[in-house]
């Protein structure tokens, strides 16, 4: 076990290290130069100059990515180019908006997902089962955009009862984290009904209803820890679809998110937050995937840590 | 583990007997219903349209300078600028679908390679390689497309070869699996001893058994492409204005949605019903093409 972990845990170090690299490199070849948006269209060349050198961007790119790798270690993210700020203190003071939003959005999908895969599984063949499967794939190839407006329009705009933007109480909650949850809610509905369908199969389940327990307890006592276990595990890998999600849901509602942030900082060119948020982004990613690494034996003993 | 690779190594899988069993089902029949009624709307666009996709039309704004609402003169109305919005979601798909075909086909090809020689290869090849494909696996995907889409000058072909970019780590992953698999069967062992190069194992009979699974990946891969092509042009870091894409007429006219809304649903509902198509049309692929899978989903 303390293997397994010390394994996975130095992979996921080389992976984040990998993916600074890239990105460092990415951000190094951008044709659109920093400085000239720091300094200006009226600024000398003597103070882009001065400009380049106090930033260090006049060195070659393996030094610049040593300094950034030396202070990424010690949680320095270096600072914003334009807001004269800490990008980890910037980060900071969005992450709990993105971090309440993804978790919204994670509730909606299980409760969305889980609820009608379970439904379609008990249901399995009949027309309910059927419409469900097909709204389930609308559910997936709807852009979150086009749902995001679509649910602004008709219950902040036309019907009133939720805010049209801002953040703030539970009521700005509501309609972002719906958008952001859809449409994996989708996918996780189709998971569940193959899963319950498989679960509903064994052995054990004919036994329960041979002892003659009723359907309801057949269902919640034995055949939904079972078939529900292996999916929620499935939530770690996805946090990279989250991560996407979020630019998207935080740009149509005004949600103050690191989503938001690193939209701003693409469209001004400011490297160190594009990077600081990417870095952060992938953190999570990993710790994601790792963590669905190390439940799912526990959940699933026939997995083997390997 | 259901093995997926029962199809004799020589079987071609007949194309007109696949189209007939997909025809069979009400779904799919529905989803290429909706891929031909596209594909004809953007291969016939100067045919059927009355304006120009880009003509700003004198008629086309109101005494106010508000947009035209959908019917009348105009099928699906006007946009901020006084356009035909129908005319643009025409051309518009001509955008969606190349943007499709292309970035799909790349990332397609980028997955099958990287994931049969990794598979194939073995050793430290295949280790780096899927080392690699680990690591992209760990990137913001939308992050890193907008990020390269904003590096670069975004033009119809930059964004498709973000989107191919991001987009072939999933391929690969699979093409991997199955490359593994159907290396250690007897048959592959039994080419060996009678001498067959590499190349020729590859060539003749690992690839045409991946045959089916690239078809329903591609399938599929074309809904998720349409749907990052359309929310990076949202964004504004996709194809840019004046050309059309469903993605940027939202873009474009977003602030006015609350008093225009079909500039925003008429564009979204194409958006949707075009994956949809080809998410209905891949799934049942999955079931022709597979009958091990059938009914598991």
């Amino acid at each position: 076990m303390a293997g397994y972990l010390f394994r996975r845990i130095l992979q996921a170090a080389l992976i984040l290290l990998g993916v600074s690299f890239i990105t460092f490199v990415l951000l190094y070849v951008l044709p659109a130069d920093p400085v000239r948006q720091i300094a200006g269209r009226s600024a000398t060349q003597q103070t882009v100059e001065n400009i380049r050198q106090q930033l260090g961007l006049d060195q070659p790119l393996l030094v610049q990515y040593g300094r950034y790798l030396a202070g990424l270690v010690q949680g320095d993210l270096g600072r914003s180019y334009l807001q004269r700020t800490e990008v980890s203190t910037l980060i900071a003071s969005r992450l709990p908006a993105s971090l309440l939003l993804m978790a919204g959005g994670i509730l909606c999908e299980l409760l969305i997902g889980l609820t009608l895969g379970v439904i379609a599984a008990l249901y399995r063949g009949r027309p309910l089962d059927q419409g469900l499967m097909v709204t389930s794939f609308v559910a997936v190839s709807a852009p979150q955009f086009v749902v995001g407006l679509l649910l602004l329009y008709v219950f902040a705009v036309q019907l009133g009862w939720f805010p049209i933007g801002g953040y703030g109480t539970l009521s700005h909650l509501v309609l972002p984290a719906v958008t952001l949850g859809i449409m994996g809610s989708g996918w996780y509905s189709r998971m569940m009904r193959s899963s319950m369908i498989e679960v509903l199969r064994q052995d054990y389940i004919r036994t329960a209803r041979a002892k003659g327990l009723t359907r309801g307890r057949i269902l919640f006592r034995h055949a939904l820890p079972n078939a529900i276990l292996p999916i929620i595990a499935m939530i770690g890998i996805d946090i990279g679809i989250f991560m996407g999600g979020i630019v998207v849901v935080e740009s149509v509602f005004g949600w103050p998110g690191i989503g938001q942030l690193a939209w701003q900082a693409i469209q001004r060119v400011d490297i160190p937050i594009i990077m600081g948020v990417t870095m952060v982004s992938a953190g999570f990613i990993v710790l994601g995937n790792l963590l669905a690494d190390i439940v799912t034996p526990f959940i699933d003993p026939r997995i083997k840590m390997r | 583990m259901v093995d997926t690779a029962h199809v004799p190594a020589q079987a071609p899988i007949a194309a007109a007997s696949v189209l007939h069993r997909l025809m069979r089902r009400k779904l799919a029949l529905f989803g290429l219903a909706i891929i031909a009624v596209v594909v004809g709307g953007a291969i016939f666009a100067p045919w059927i349209v009355r304006y120009a996709p880009n003509e700003q039309l004198f008629e086309g704004l109101t005494l106010q300078g508000a947009p035209m609402p959908p019917g009348g003169e105009f099928l699906m109305g006007t946009d901020l600028l006084g356009r035909d919005l129908f005319s643009r979601m025409l051309y518009g798909a001509r955008t969606s679908l190349i943007i499709g075909v292309v970035a799909n086909g790349a990332a397609l090809t980028i997955g099958t390679l990287v994931g049969i020689t990794a598979g194939f290869m073995r050793g430290w090849v295949g280790a780096i390689l899927m080392r690699f494909t680990d690591l992209m696996m760990a990137f913001p995907a939308l992050l890193l497309a907008i990020c390269l889409a904003a590096i670069f000058q975004p033009s119809l072909w930059i964004v498709a070869m973000v989107i191919a970019l991001v987009n072939w780590v999933q391929t690969a992953r699979v093409v991997y699996t199955e490359t593994t698999s159907l290396a250690e069967r007897e048959f592959i062992a039994a080419e060996r001893t009678l001498g067959a190069s590499n190349t020729r194992i590859l060539l003749r009979h690992i690839l045409p058994h991946l045959v089916p699974t690239l078809i329903v990946w591609g399938t599929l891969g074309i809904s998720v492409t349409v749907l990052l092509e359309a929310t990076l042009s949202f964004l504004g870091v996709g194809v840019q204005p004046p050309t059309p894409s469903w993605g940027n007429i939202i873009f474009e006219n977003q602030t006015y949605f609350q008093a225009a809304p079909w500039l925003v649903f008429i564009p979204g509902a194409a958006i949707l019903l075009l994956a949809l198509a080809f998410n209905l049309v891949g799934d049942a692929l999955r079931d022709v093409l597979d009958p091990t899978q059938r009914g598991r989903d």
